[in-house]
């Protein structure tokens, strides 16, 4: 309620007791209902995923679905390490997930630094470069950047999914940037005076005081790299070398070689490490979400 | 190494440190440190070494790609063979095949489905919870939590949910005497089933913005339709959908650009089938490039997707000014 409105209540006015409207429960009570129901669409295939992840294979084509599994069978999140090369497959995720942001937060702070804080010819026409390219949709450069990772000799590894994260991208150089843009100019010049050189500042200086908006830029990538498909579709024909997403879409061909339970057990320990950083970092995920507009 | 000449540094903010220098080339202030120091104090030269990888990163994996993709979109290449130069037979074979308009039909089919209801549910989500609700934050938690999944993962629940015999969703029809439906086995519920999935994905972030956007109207506005006693409806339509606007058009330029890339969704839960009802623009350019190695072909297709949501995105900021309000904010 809007300041205004409720000094404008009779009770400020009048001596009786204000009585709120019926209106105002009846407002209340449909708000609380269209979210709740919202909150109950969002949450079941969570649940169905959880509680199928705990059954029997013979329980869970079970109809209706019960929610609650009997027996519960936690063997299921000890079976799927051994059923398929998972553990690879959750190392591989690990690796390039946190090796491309890792590449993603040196290399665009360090291009951000010097778009924000140095002078230099043509840092415009760079600058306007590099924000162009977050405009072509990467289908593009798609085939001849297969075909450059080709040439290398690097399909069927993991290079081709961490390699380009070291080499800067739009979104983190812009968001960075306009971060550093807000660091005030005295600080620089102490430290020049100082007779620190630019690494120097941005290592020192930046870098420590970026901390939140490099959180942000980090779970984005993180997530980018975790959840993606296309590129360990492209990349990797080995089953031990490729990554969740792709390790899962496979698993559910038509030769299925889990069943449901472990396939629901394989997707739910494959959103676990997003979900869970996601909620430790709330505040720096939806920061970048306002601050881009970007989906993961 | 005789030389005993001084030469002060013409730059640097300690250039009398060089007059009595011990070594006139290594010391401090010889003719390589100096040298060392003028670079030390270039910005330009800092800069570039800055840039460096983003610099290799633009001219490798951006601007050689796409200048590389329009040369392969007029050639014929399998990938063993050498290409061959075909002008703009690419295009025009496109333009002729039937699966091409199929998956650009269908291309747009998902977005004039997703996008609005998408849009809309969010605001509805974004303006009960800029009321103050008690429990804001666990709704917007649970609001934005599908997004951050992947969606392979979430397919695979989603598949279940969408199952003809054993499926949640004809479950929960059941109650209303709807019968059984397949999904995702027939052409006429595929897409909107993919389409379903894709909202419950996207609703969450796509409201987190809403949310942002409703937090930058002042608060005086309410109060002054407040006082011309403004109902709620009133309220929003005059008040705060203005305001937001801005908010609601770049939702839209990034929303039809998203739809054209749509990928994941539909290659996991129906692979384009049925009958090819959910076959879109990138699961075509896909099967192009990596299952048929035309990469020619794939690589005109990537143009003309690319040319599509230019143009899309070219028409929405031509007909804003209908709409969208910049003076206000």
């Amino acid at each position: 309620m809007s300041s205004l409105s409720k000094s404008l209540t009779p009770s400020r006015f009048t001596s009786t007791v204000y009585r709120r409207p019926l209106r105002w429960y009846v407002s209340k009570i449909i708000a609380y209902g269209v979210l709740v129901v919202g909150t109950v669409v969002m949450i079941i295939p969570f649940m169905y995923m959880v509680s199928t992840s705990l059954k029997t294979t013979i329980d869970s084509y079970s109809f209706p679905p019960t929610w609650i599994p009997n027996p519960v069978v936690w063997q299921n999140y000890v079976d799927i390490w051994k059923m398929a090369p998972l553990f690879n497959v959750a190392i591989n995720s690990i690796k390039i997930s946190v090796l491309s942001t890792l590449g993603q937060v040196i290399s665009c702070s360090l291009a951000a630094f010097a778009f924000a804080r140095l002078r230099f010819k043509g840092r415009e026409v760079i600058f306007m470069l590099v924000l162009a390219t977050m405009m072509i949709p990467s289908q593009v450069t798609l085939i001849p950047t297969y075909l450059v990772f080709r040439a290398f000799g690097w399909i069927n590894t993991h290079a081709p999914l961490i390699v380009p994260s070291w080499f800067g991208g739009a979104f983190g150089i812009f968001l960075v940037r306009q971060f550093f843009l807000s660091i005030p100019e005295e600080l620089v010049d102490a430290a020049k005076v100082d007779g620190c050189n630019p690494f120097r500042i941005y290592w020192q200086i930046f870098m420590p005081l970026a901390m939140p908006v490099l959180a942000t830029m980090a779970i984005f990538s993180f997530l980018n790299s975790w959840n993606d498909l296309l590129g360990p579709l492209i990349y990797l024909r080995d089953l031990v070398l490729m990554t969740f997403p792709v390790a899962l879409a496979s698993f559910s061909g038509h030769n299925v070689m889990l069943n449901l339970p472990l396939l629901m057990t394989a997707s739910l320990v494959s959103i676990l490490p997003t979900v869970i950083l996601v909620f430790a970092m709330q505040k720096y995920f939806i920061q970048g979400i306002v601050l881009s507009g970007l989906k993961v | 190494m005789g030389a005993s000449s001084i030469r002060p540094s013409r730059r640097g903010p300690a250039g009398n440190a060089t007059v009595t220098a011990p070594n006139p080339v290594f010391g401090k202030g010889g003719r390589l440190a100096s040298a060392l120091q003028r670079i030390n104090y270039s910005e330009t030269f800092w800069a570039y070494l800055f840039l460096g990888p983003t610099l290799i990163g633009l001219l490798v994996f951006s601007l050689g790609p796409i200048l590389a993709s329009l040369g392969l979109s007029l050639m014929k290449w399998n990938i063993i063979d050498t290409p061959k130069w075909v002008g703009l037979l690419n295009f025009q074979v496109l333009f002729k095949e039937s699966l091409f308009w199929k998956a650009l039909v269908n291309t747009l089919r998902y977005m004039v489905m997703a996008i609005p209801l998408e849009m809309l549910l969010s605001l509805v989500f974004a303006v009960l919870l800029s009321r103050g609700l008690r429990g804001e934050s666990f709704f917007r938690t649970a609001f934005f939590a599908p997004g951050v999944c992947s969606v392979v993962a979430m397919a695979m629940v989603w598949r279940q949910i969408f199952d003809f015999k054993l499926g949640m969703l004809n479950g929960l029809l059941s109650y209303f005497g709807v019968n059984p439906i397949p999904w995702l086995l027939i052409t006429q519920t595929a897409m909107p089933a993919v389409v379903l999935m894709s909202v419950w994905m996207g609703v969450g972030f796509s409201m987190l913005l809403w949310l942002a956007a409703l937090q930058g109207v002042p608060q005086t506005y309410y109060d002054a339709a407040l006082v011309d006693g403004a109902g709620r409806w009133a309220k929003f339509r005059y008040v705060t959908w203005p305001l937001i606007t801005p908010t609601a058009f770049f939702m839209l330029i990034i929303d039809v650009i998203a739809s054209f890339q749509v990928f994941q969704q539909t290659f996991v839960l129906t692979g384009g089938g049925p009958q090819q009802s959910t076959y879109t623009l990138v699961l075509y350019i896909y099967d192009k490039a990596f299952r048929n190695f035309l990469l020619g072909d794939a690589s005109a297709t990537a143009y003309v997707l690319f040319f599509i949501m230019l143009g899309l995105t070219v028409v929405q900021f031509r007909l804003q000014k209908r709409w969208v309000n910049y003076e206000l904010a």
